[in-house]
């Protein structure tokens, strides 16, 4: 009995929380917020790999010419996200 | 209350089918709300689980002994503190706090991913879903916690005394928490896979965990040698056994995963490595489980052992199976991004210490299932004892830390040779002195391989000290900061770089302790009167006096017999000091030993005593020969056997006292172990340097915040003005 009751309890509390977003009006579309969130990541990753290879620099680990073309390699790739970022708020610039 | 704990269980069943369910249909359909309420089901299921939880612990410190899992595992004379970690000592409790750990953990990163990852994160919320559903149907079908007995005893077995050990009741949950937090990258890893979204976006978003999940599993793994060493009586933290192996197996791979993820987050490679990696951990995570819980290896773990072999087998088999074909069929999108620019790249060198890593775990898995094949294949089965496991990884372990010094100071892409030569100047010149150093103050020539260690272990302490040195420098030239603002900042800025230099250290630091103990041990077994002496790696120690105590064990274990004896030891120096090694004695619920003998026949376990110190452990054991009290006692059970319970504790008293009076030749056990609490010191330096790496970085706070603003500024600039 006390089984049964509390499962009736519980599954009721479960279906309350979990239904509550099918029953109710549609969740406001975000998508640009999880776009935006992976973009700046990936940017924050980008900037930090370019600091890593100047670290790398002058810490001597790495010679200033291939510096030089894994900086440019780089930073074109930190430009990439940042077009895609400025797409995403309309503000890319015209081409 | 059993059945409101029953009741969670078959709820959280069903709420773990709905989230699967629910996630992947929002996903396939493209309804958000479906995703919503599948991730808010996993919300509802760690709600249910901390309610199961809750009432399992409060019958245990109830001591209501109609749950049979508390008559089982508990006792109204078993301290607090066991009480409430005796859930995890149970195997049906240890099941309960796998799906607890896993609904919280999947309530963490879902709700850190909520605005995030919108592809994968459903796919991934049904892989943790369907974990935790296995793990409560396991629970509902077979191995109900909340089982009750139609007649409860009076009294509890009471928790088994070799598990009355802080460190133990602390290991499980480090483990448990570890094997757990390796379910979080697999889920995502299979989300990544069923979307063809194999970039590092998932790796981005859980590679904390992983890093939490590798840093507990590390811990409990610390602590499961402690206990060894402090609580299983034969002096040693490390035996090879299979359950020890299961919890290291998954523990190499975490390691080599959480470096090879690094080569695909800045060079888009080993895509395909990374996602088997992670499979390979997550299955080796449960495989753990398995083991512990089965019983089908011999094990000092055989508390464990139990009937849900199969069921474990059977779901490992699936996810096996599963992950397999879905690697394959993806493996058109898990072509690298790019190619390897040079073999003197730091890529390189990851990719050369995942192979070690991954061919130690492989060592280590023949190893522990040698004892199966061998049955499998010759109808007999045979065991690999320690000698064959240390032949085979001590040669690993020493190219392992090689490449831990070279890894650091080559950087990403390529390096020149000259460049290289440049940065080893100074840790070569280290190693050298640490060579001349051991050559001509220890016994270290002796023994090539522990010389090579420490030699290896001087070259990567240098090499992270050179590290943090040019590290700071180039701050310094750059911002002009004094240097204990440069170095701090030089952290704070690169975390997860100097946390892993710093995790590095400490791994070296626990290899030269293994090096030197298991090398330069000198163990000594003897059977000693009161006034005997005897000597042992440069002390002089002396059995001055038996001692029997009643309801004072050091340990706070509640072990009602305690015999043990006072050494009186000397060092080299002259320096005294007491050592107090002892024997607890736990009463047995077995009738046929009488009212008094049962205190004496019980299982017994050894608190050893040790001098610890930062150049050697004096550790010793005792084990007491009470076979001189058999008699007495007999004729105690004849004469008291009907007494009360003051009057058999007084019998008791005089027993013990007798014992006390007339000790006959007691067992010793003295070891002298160098350089053993380097073995601790360099785990609480790895855990150091762990936390460090997993610290958020102000920036991705910054980035969260920002993200969240600029997405609602954007949506507010593009609706139309009313």
């Amino acid at each position: 009995m006390e089984y049964a009751l509390a499962l009736i309890v519980l599954l009721c509390l479960v279906g309350l929380v979990v239904l509550h977003p099918l029953l109710g009006e549609a969740p406001r579309s975000s998508a640009d917020e999880g776009a935006r969130e992976e973009l700046e990541a990936a940017k924050e990753a980008k900037y930090r790999e370019i600091r890593d290879a100047e670290l790398d620099v002058q810490m001597g680990k790495l010679s200033k010419e291939d510096h030089r073309s894994i900086d440019r390699e780089l930073r074109a790739e930190a430009i990439e996200i940042l077009e895609r970022l400025d797409r995403l708020d309309g503000t890319a610039p015209d081409s | 209350m059993a059945g409101i704990g029953s009741a969670c269980l078959f709820a959280g069943l069903l709420t773990a089918v709905y989230a699967a369910g629910a996630s992947v249909y929002g996903a396939r359909a493209g309804n958000g709300a479906f995703v919503i309420s599948g991730r808010r089901a996993i919300y509802c299921l760690a709600a249910l689980m901390l309610g199961a939880t809750a009432v399992l612990q409060s019958a245990f410190l109830r001591s209501d002994f109609s749950y049979a899992l508390v008559a089982e595992g508990s006792s109204t004379d078993t301290p607090t503190f066991y009480k409430v970690t005796a859930m995890w000592a149970t195997q049906d409790g240890s099941l309960l706090l796998w799906a607890l750990l896993l609904s919280l953990f999947s309530s963490a990163v879902l709700f850190l991913t909520r605005r995030s990852l919108r592809g994968i994160a459903p796919y991934a919320t049904a892989v943790l879903a369907v974990v935790a559903g296995f793990f409560l149907l396991l629970m509902v079908g077979w191995e109900n916690p909340f089982g009750t007995l139609a007649n409860p005893p009076a009294e509890g077995s009471g928790l088994n005394p070799l598990l009355r050990h802080p460190a133990m009741m602390i290991h499980p949950p480090m483990l448990y928490t570890g094997y757990v937090g390796f379910s979080i990258p697999f889920a995502f890893a299979v989300g990544a896979l069923i979307t063809r979204n194999t970039g590092a976006d998932w790796i981005r978003a859980t590679r904390r965990f992983a890093l939490v999940a590798w840093t507990f599993l590390g811990t409990g793994i610390m602590l499961g040698a402690l206990w060894s060493y402090t609580e299983l009586g034969w002096g040693g933290y490390w035996a090879w056994d299979p359950v020890e192996n299961a919890s290291l197996m998954p523990w190499l791979v975490g390691t080599a995963f959480l470096h090879s993820i690094m080569v695909q987050e800045k060079r888009g490679m080993l895509k395909i490595w990374n996602v088997c990696l992670i499979i390979a951990t997550f299955v080796l995570a449960l495989l753990g489980t398995f083991l512990v819980r089965s019983g089908i290896l011999d094990s000092i773990h055989a508390f464990g052992a139990s009937t849900i072999g199969v069921q474990f087998l059977v779901f490992i088999a699936l996810v096996v199976i599963g992950s397999t074909v879905l690697v394959i069929s993806r493996l058109p999108h898990l072509r690298s991004e790019a190619r390897l620019d040079s073999l003197l790249s730091r890529e390189a060198f990851f990719l050369l210490n995942n192979l070690v890593l991954v061919g130690l775990c492989l060592v280590v898995f023949w190893g522990t299932f040698f004892p199966l094949i061998s049955e499998a294949v010759t109808g007999t089965e045979a065991s690999v004892g320690p000698p064959w496991f240390n032949r085979l990884t001590t040669p690993l372990a020493l190219v392992l830390v090689l490449l831990m010094a070279i890894g650091p100071v080559v950087s990403w892409r390529r390096m020149s040779p000259a460049g290289l030569v440049r940065a080893f100047k100074w840790p070569v010149l280290g190693a050298l002195l640490t060579l001349l150093v051991a050559l001509a103050l220890t016994p270290a020539g002796e023994r090539p391989l522990a010389l090579l260690m420490a030699c290896f272990a001087a070259l990567v302490l240098v090499v992270v000290g050179q590290e943090f040195w040019r590290g700071a420098s180039a701050r310094r030239t750059i911002s002009g900061d004094p240097w204990p603002r440069a170095l701090s900042r030089l952290v704070a800025r690169n975390r997860r770089r100097y946390g892993g230099y710093i995790a590095h250290a400490g791994i070296v630091v626990l290899f030269l302790g293994v090096a030197g103990s298991s090398a330069f041990l000198q163990q000594r077994d003897l059977r000693l009167s009161p006034g005997d002496t005897f000597s042992s790696g440069g002390y002089h120690i002396t059995y001055e006096k038996a001692t029997a105590t009643l309801g004072e064990d050091r340990a706070g274990s509640g072990a009602p017999i305690t015999f043990g004896a006072v050494l009186r030891a000397r060092d080299e120096n002259g320096k005294t000091f007491t050592l107090r090694p002892s024997r607890n004695f736990y009463p047995t619920q077995d009738a046929s030993k009488g009212a008094i003998g049962r205190f004496f026949e019980g299982e017994a376990t050894s608190e050893v005593d040790v001098r610890w110190g930062l150049r050697r452990d004096l550790w010793t054991a005792i084990r007491p020969d009470i076979s001189a009290l058999a008699d007495p006692i007999r004729e105690a059970n004849a004469k008291f056997g009907n007494s009360s319970g003051d009057v058999q504790a007084l019998v008791i008293a005089a027993l013990a006292e007798r014992y006390r009076r007339n000790p006959p030749p007691a067992t010793f056990r003295a070891i002298v172990s160098p350089l053993v609490s380097w073995i601790w010191i360099g785990g609480g330096i790895v855990l150091l340097g762990a936390l460090i790496a997993a610290w958020p970085s102000p920036e991705a706070r910054l980035r969260r915040v920002r993200s969240l603003y600029s997405a609602r500024l954007g949506r507010d600039l593009r609706a139309e003005p009313s």
